[in-house]
């Protein structure tokens, strides 16, 4: 998901690449082909580092931020079970932000520093979560379509060249599947009520299905890092080939509901296998990662109250933590 | 910002008795109990373990991968402590 790649380009670049020696990339090279891992402290190219750093990031603060459309119906569940499901979901997806900052720090960049390229605006994060979430559906539809759209682009992240990156991806995709289920139950058993709760699965679906194909990112022919992050294993799937297996498994699920895919040009091509599906409004996108979608000043409003609010218990924890120290020491 | 980041410290888990402890990934936390309670929300919250190690990342000593040719060099070339170096003539068996 996560991993757009949308971040504006490194001037820092041809500086520290000027000392890299090409027989030191050719070999790196050689073990990316060999399909080596590459570990925290061996030595990688600048601009490996700073590609892993900057998808690595952008990847944990969406898990961040992802928390909050989640959390808006936290207290507005259906149901305790409903309730305690969204709670340990929403826990999780903290808990995966925290999994890749700590794969980020490996690479030499502290967690500090990521959170405050995060708040200052610096680093992105994925274009989804500026979407709000009306409904009780929509919570569904994030578990169903958002995580689902996730899964697609996160399992082949599993595969990645930077050793505790794709061991952090592993963990998560492990997670991810809960998630995903728990998204089509919600709307399951909606799409099993009264005509009004199908409505609103329906709403749902119809307000979710395009801006989560737009989670893969740009297309092929306008992706930046693509052709490198290739080489470098980094990726192993372009973004329409992701975006194509992310409709061609969904849109059967959405057979199953009963409910329409809103695209009037979907439709099974029995030659290829494959959905073709009309085209994706890219203006929106573009608006969306500059900071017009419309929950972009909210999303980050709250997240830096958050962090605001929370500093006198780090440093209340730090100097408890301090005091304990000199009395031990006594 | 706060002003100091908490320590890092790295996580180990055993998933369960029998098994060594693994290295899990690395959380932030004021002072050691702390540490162990973060690392219990961030990497056992299905279960994933029966016990936990977390040390100070800065306590730890690796070996250089840079230096790595040469520092398990000696090894390299001890062929002979490998059970496949010797050959086993044809009728005997349980060896």
């Amino acid at each position: 998901m996560y991993t757009q790649g949308l971040d504006q380009k490194d001037k820092s670049a041809p500086k520290r690449d000027a000392m890299e020696a090409p027989e030191q990339l050719e070999a790196f090279q050689a073990r990316i082909d060999g399909e080596e891992k590459i570990e925290a402290k061996d030595w990688m190219p600048e601009a490996y580092r700073r590609t892993l750093i900057r998808q690595i990031s952008q990847h944990a603060h969406s898990e961040i931020i992802g928390m909050q459309p989640e959390g808006n119906w936290l207290t507005r569940a259906p149901t305790l079970k409903r309730k305690a499901i969204l709670l340990a979901k929403i826990q999780d997806e903290a808990g995966h932000g925290l999994y890749l900052y700590s794969a980020g720090e490996t690479l030499g960049v502290s967690r500090d520093q990521m959170v405050a390229d995060l708040l200052s605006g610096k680093a992105k994060y994925s274009s989804i979560f500026n979407y709000p979430t009306l409904t009780w559906a929509d919570i569904g539809a994030i578990g169903w379509l958002v995580d689902g759209a996730a899964i697609m682009n996160q399992i082949p992240l599993c595969r990645c060249s930077y050793g505790p990156y794709s061991r952090a991806m592993v963990r998560i995709c492990k997670e991810e599947s809960f998630h995903q289920r728990q998204g089509f139950d919600i709307l399951r058993v909606l799409c099993e009520g009264s005509r009004e709760q199908k409505a609103m699965a329906q709403d749902a679906l119809d307000r979710w299905w395009w801006p989560s194909l737009m989670m893969f990112g740009p297309s092929d022919a306008e992706s930046k890092h693509s052709a490198q992050s290739m080489a470098w294993k980094i990726k192993r799937f372009s973004n329409d080939e992701l975006r194509q297996k992310f409709v061609d498994v969904t849109v059967p699920q959405a057979d199953f509901l009963g409910l329409k895919v809103p695209d009037d040009d979907l439709e099974f091509d029995k030659e290829t296998g494959h959905y073709r599906f009309g085209e994706i409004d890219w203006q929106e996108f573009i608006e969306v990662i500059q900071g017009n979608g419309p929950c972009n000043k909210q999303r980050m409003a709250k997240r830096r109250t958050a962090h605001d609010d929370g500093a006198w218990v780090r440093e209340a924890a730090q100097a408890y933590a301090g005091k304990q120290a000199a009395k031990h020491a006594a | 910002m706060s002003k100091k980041e908490w320590p890092l410290y790295e996580v180990f888990i055993r998933s369960k008795s029998g098994l060594s402890h693994r290295h899990a990934g690395s959380i932030h936390a004021a002072d050691d109990q702390m540490a162990l309670d973060h690392a219990r929300d961030t990497y056992t919250r299905r279960s994933e373990g029966v016990s936990i190690w977390v040390v100070r990342s800065s306590q730890i000593i690796a070996s250089d991968p840079a230096e790595a040719a040469a520092f398990f060099e000696p090894a390299e070339d001890k062929i002979y402590r490998h059970p496949t170096f010797y050959e086993i003539p044809d009728g005997v068996e349980n060896l």
